[in-house]
């Protein structure tokens, strides 16, 4: 009865914290609003016994990624969204999609439900970080390599981005590169 | 009493619809990618949930992996948002509809 009354207080909050994520035009309010997201899913993982992955939740989504949103949100210094009337007719054919997606989203969950599934015993809790690095540095390691290539190839994609080198720099470099050839 | 794993399954559906009409609706550059992390969000959730009921470490093993993809993304995503603003002055995705400068 309390863990019902827990995960429904919880829900409450998250699908309100997003259709609030949603509506507002002020980028700083959706930041705001997707950080109470993140703490309610943290919440839930809790009530599912997963507590390493709840903390993971809130150090990763709450903590780094939310601070970098409003870091970059804060740097560029951003204005409301201007109300738009070129497309508004549209709304009505986008809330229709959304309400589709939402029906194809919940069939797919009945039909997986309709499989028979092995019950879980009560006593064989997954959610201890010993499990998950088991199963992480003997099955999966491959996938964990895979991961971890891919944030190195983030990390200098992101470098690579940002940096600023005007036009005469780069042809500058290009012209020591002819020199040396002609050398 | 545990709520069954129907109703968690449930807000997941609800909050990666939320996720996705939000996709669609925005037009700052930055509220499509916060839009984005709450659809990976609301699949993380699926992933917990049937990891608890099957009893099996995987899918939370793979919340991790969802976890790593969404750090990238965030330095990558906002990286080109930075370099497109440089560009532009704005993060308008309506401004951002030719493919070179």
């Amino acid at each position: 009865m309390v863990s019902s009354v827990i995960f429904f207080l919880l829900a409450g909050f998250a699908i309100a914290c997003a259709i609030s994520l949603v509506y507002h035009k002020n980028p700083l309010y959706s930041a705001i609003s997707l950080i109470g997201v993140f703490i309610a899913l943290a919440g839930l993982y809790v009530t599912l016994a997963a507590t390493f992955i709840a903390v993971t939740q809130i150090l990763v989504y709450a903590g780094a990624i939310m601070v970098l949103v409003v870091f970059v949100i804060m740097l560029l210094n951003l204005d409301e969204d201007k109300p738009l009337n070129r497309l508004r007719h549209l709304y009505v054919i986008g809330a229709g999609l959304g309400v589709a997606l939402l029906a194809q989203t919940f069939f797919i969950f009945y039909a997986v439900l309709k499989t028979p599934k092995t019950p879980a015993e009560p006593d064989q809790l997954a959610g201890s970080p010993m499990s998950i690095g088991l199963a992480m540095y003997t099955e999966y390691l491959l996938p964990v390599e895979i991961v971890g290539v891919m944030l190195l190839m983030a990390i200098i994609g992101a470098v690579i981005l940002v940096r600023k080198m005007e036009q005469p720099e780069i042809e500058a470099l290009s012209e020591d590169v002819s020199d040396k050839r002609i050398e | 009493m545990q709520p069954s794993l129907e109703s968690y399954l449930a807000l997941s559906g609800i909050l990666f619809t939320i996720g996705a009409v939000g996709v669609i609706y925005k037009r700052n550059a930055i509220g499509v990618f916060m839009c984005i992390e709450l659809m990976l969000n609301a699949v993380n959730l699926t992933f917990v949930s049937f990891s608890r009921y099957y009893g099996d470490a995987t899918g939370q093993l793979f919340v991790f992996m969802v976890m790593s993809v969404a750090a990238a993304e965030a330095a990558v995503g906002l990286g080109i948002i930075i370099a497109f603003f440089r560009n532009r002055i704005s993060v308008d995705v309506d401004d951002a509809s030719i493919l070179k400068f």
